[in-house]
């Protein structure tokens, strides 16, 4: 990649959505972009359709527990152009008290089970998703594994014989 | 859902009550390869609606790896996708590399080339072994068995201590060196066990009549389809779309390798077995690159801060027992910050995003396992097929639950 | 057949139940309820290298009705258990249970919230096989260690179940 098309991808998206983007860095080769969760719909879908850029490649989703700080959660894209060969992560932040941010099940389809995963193992709440139920974890299970504050050696009750 | 609907409709212009009936196709059957499940509602052998689930082996990978230093996590690397560990192992130890911006010495990459390889080949015998004892043809399981054991007992029980889990890598180089003997006997082994099993069990299936009436058509998938669910590995490139890391994001010094990536063009499941069966094939023309350029050297990064110092120093000198210490008790200690980095396994992209605050330990892994996409796309595979194609299709999507639920 | 008077199998019976035992330990039927690694080591141990069919222990039955011996072979997570615990409750009488693995064993190296520390916790086990994963002459030995179980007529676990302390 030549020296102009470096971070294009950062460039079109402060350039289209400004103020939304909250922070930018390319460390270690990744370019990252933060933005703020009320638009993740609009920014997922201009990443995909736009000309320049064709994120078509939804590769991954997550979420990160900062416990400590103000916002909680972190909700992290990985994002990949067969084209155009190159890979942006959209991250978005989660308050602990309203863990609620919008599905991007209509811009990938793909996304539908890493979503199911970040609510199994998080507690983030997906609007829209058509299935939002446990996906790792047995139905009864409570509580919610990767959460800093969820000990890691808890026993569980073993249930009986399922349906 | 549409087809059920429909089909209630036209039981009741019958006057009939009619429900479609749900199988269970449990986590404990042959053909799941343990620890699926798959819920079908059915109308007589055809496939209404498919749902999977899967979590029977989840083993807190991520939890466990909060809890550990950065060397400890690799051991439950290797128990990811257990038919090829050592790639798992490669693609953990690179993306700690590239947070904390290490270049690993020459030899150490054709090392590491020569190992993934290895495992790429041993992956894609056990997918097709155990797809075709599933479909009925056992005899190409014990086939490709053997050159399975002579990997294991011949080359890498040598070279990592164990047979399948093998936890070889380390941050900045390896464990140790390849042992006396193993260049010679890695060729002997390529030419004269595995390219005849790959023969013999083409020569069984390829032109087999029954095999293509079982495969051939069936689980087929568009391109873009698969791109827009997420497929990665022979299963993308099955259904036509050329995309294969190792050529579009060359990492470990591919490019200087000449080799092809196998193309197929309908995506069903005969694609996928003739990809798989090409894959091998090039995979050992790599091998054979990689064994004639292997270079001398060292295998380690000439830096304390990242390798263990030598035994003998350790005894002698006070220095080196502290620095020592500090790795095996702290841990290396990685700079603050937050890497993505993928490799191409044999199943996929299989991808670790690591958040790191500056710790002897990792503060988050995520593995992005390659099958998950492929298991999320059974339904749209299989639904209108029939019973028996779930289990083709099944097999030869290769889904090991060991990643797939970490 | 006759007994001795004071409750003692005879010479009939005695040779009657040595038969019998016979025919159990060159015919024990596999369960391989293999989950993870181990299940590849155990697809080892039944290939051409390590062939355990010389032991007899050839035909594996995935039916739970057909099969004698449950093999147990990897990690046994808390959303797994019902599922094995049904099975081991559909298989006949005289059955044989054999752990193997760490995870199997105690859980391996799998501390957390999901991993049940051994499949002892519910169920009686007869053989362990120690090992991450264990190598197919493993396998091989604890099938023997059976076949020694049931020429003896050594108590099962399962009669000293559950273990009272």
């Amino acid at each position: 990649m030549t020296e102009e098309l470096k971070n294009i991808v950062l460039q079109k998206l402060t350039g289209r959505f400004g103020a939304d983007i909250v922070a930018t860095h390319s460390d270690f080769g990744d370019d990252t972009a933060l933005v703020r969760r009320e638009r993740i719909v609009e920014i997922c879908t201009y990443l995909r359709d736009d000309p320049d850029l064709l994120f078509d490649f939804a590769m991954d989703l997550t979420g990160v527990d900062y416990l400590g700080e103000e916002p909680r959660f972190e909700v992290v894209y990985h994002l990949y152009s067969i084209e155009k060969k190159h890979r942006v992560r959209i991250k978005a932040r989660v308050p602990e008290e309203d863990p609620v941010i919008d599905s991007v099940i209509p811009v990938w389809v793909g996304m539908d089970w890493f979503e199911r995963e970040a609510y199994d193992m998080y507690g983030i709440i997906f609007r829209d998703h058509p299935n939002l139920k446990r996906i790792l974890m047995y139905e009864e299970f409570e509580g919610h594994p990767l959460r800093k504050d969820y000990p890691k050696a808890r026993r569980q009750p073993t249930v009986g014989p399922q349906e | 859902m549409a087809e059920i609907e429909a089909y209630r409709r036209e039981a009741g212009k019958l006057d009939m009550q009619a429900e479609p009936m749900i199988l269970n196709i449990g986590p404990s059957h042959p053909a799941t390869h343990a620890t699926l499940r798959l819920i079908a509602e059915l109308d007589g052998e055809t496939i209404l609606k498919l749902t999977p689930e899967f979590g029977y082996l989840h083993r807190c990978f991520e939890k466990e790896s909060e809890n550990a230093t950065w060397t400890q996590v690799i051991p439950y690397t290797d128990r990811l996708n257990y038919v090829s560990s050592l790639m798992n192992n490669v693609g953990y130890v690179m993306a700690v590399e590239k947070l904390c911006g290490i270049e690993v010495t020459e030899r150490c990459e054709y090392i590491r080339v020569l190992i993934c390889e290895l495992s790429r080949i041993i992956d894609h015998m056990v997918c097709i072994g155990t797809n075709m004892v599933d479909i009925g043809a056992l005899t190409n399981f014990w086939y490709f068995w053997k050159p399975r054991e002579e990997v294991y007992m011949h080359l890498i029980e040598p070279l990592t201590g164990i047979r399948l889990t093998t936890a070889y890598t380390r941050i900045g180089g390896l464990m140790w060196d390849l042992p006396d003997g193993w260049v010679e006997k890695c060729r002997d082994i390529c030419r004269n066990v595995i390219v005849p099993a790959i023969a013999d069990v083409n020569a069984l299936l390829t032109k087999n009549r029954i095999f293509i009436e079982r495969t051939m058509g069936v689980g087929a998938i568009t391109p873009k389809e698969a791109i827009a669910r997420g497929f990665t590995g022979p299963c993308l490139r099955a259904a036509g779309v050329p995309l294969d890391l190792r050529k579009d994001e060359p990492y470990l010094g591919y490019d200087r390798f000449d080799f092809d990536v196998p193309i197929g063009e309908e995506g069903d499941t005969c694609d996928r077995y003739m990809v798989r069966m090409e894959e091998m094939r090039q995979s050992l023309r790599i091998i054979e690159q990689a064994l004639d350029q292997l270079p001398e050297g060292p295998i380690n990064v000439d830096d304390p801060r990242f390798i263990l110092p030598r035994k003998a120093d350790v005894y002698e000198n006070i220095e080196a027992l502290m620095n020592h210490f500090k790795h095996v008790m702290d841990g290396v200690q990685v700079p603050v910050g937050e890497v993505y980095s993928a490799t191409e396994a044999a199943n996929g992209e299989l991808g670790y995003y690591i958040v790191s605050k500056g710790a002897g330990g990792p503060y988050k892994i995520k593995v992005r396992p390659p099958s998950l996409p492929l298991f999320q796309g059974m339904p749209h595979l299989c639904e209108g097929g029939m019973i028996a194609d779930l289990i083709a299709v099944l097999g030869s999507v290769n889904i090991i639950a060991g990643e797939l639920d970490r | 057949m006759t007994r001795e008077k004071d409750g003692a199998p005879g010479f009939l019976t005695t040779r009657f139940e040595a038969l019998l035992a016979w025919g159990r330990k060159y015919s024990i039927w596999p369960f391989t309820f293999a989950t993870a690694c181990c299940g590849i080591e155990v697809m080892g141990a039944f290939g051409t290298h390590y062939d355990i069919a010389r032991f007899g222990a050839e035909v594996i039955r995935f039916s739970p009705r057909q099969a004698d011996m449950l093999l147990v072979a990897g990690t046994v997570n808390y959303k797994m258990a019902p599922v094995l615990q049904r099975i081991y409750d559909q298989m006949l009488e005289p059955k044989w249970v054999v752990a193997m693995g760490a995870c199997a064993s105690s859980g391996g190296f799998y501390n957390n919230y999901s991993v049940v520390q051994g499949i002892d916790k519910f169920m009686p086990v007869d053989i362990y096989i120690p090992g991450c994963p264990p190598i197919p002459e493993q396998i091989i030995d604890a099938i023997v260690l059976i076949q020694k179980m049931i020429e003896t007529g050594e108590p099962r676990a399962r009669d000293r179940w559950p273990i009272k302390i």
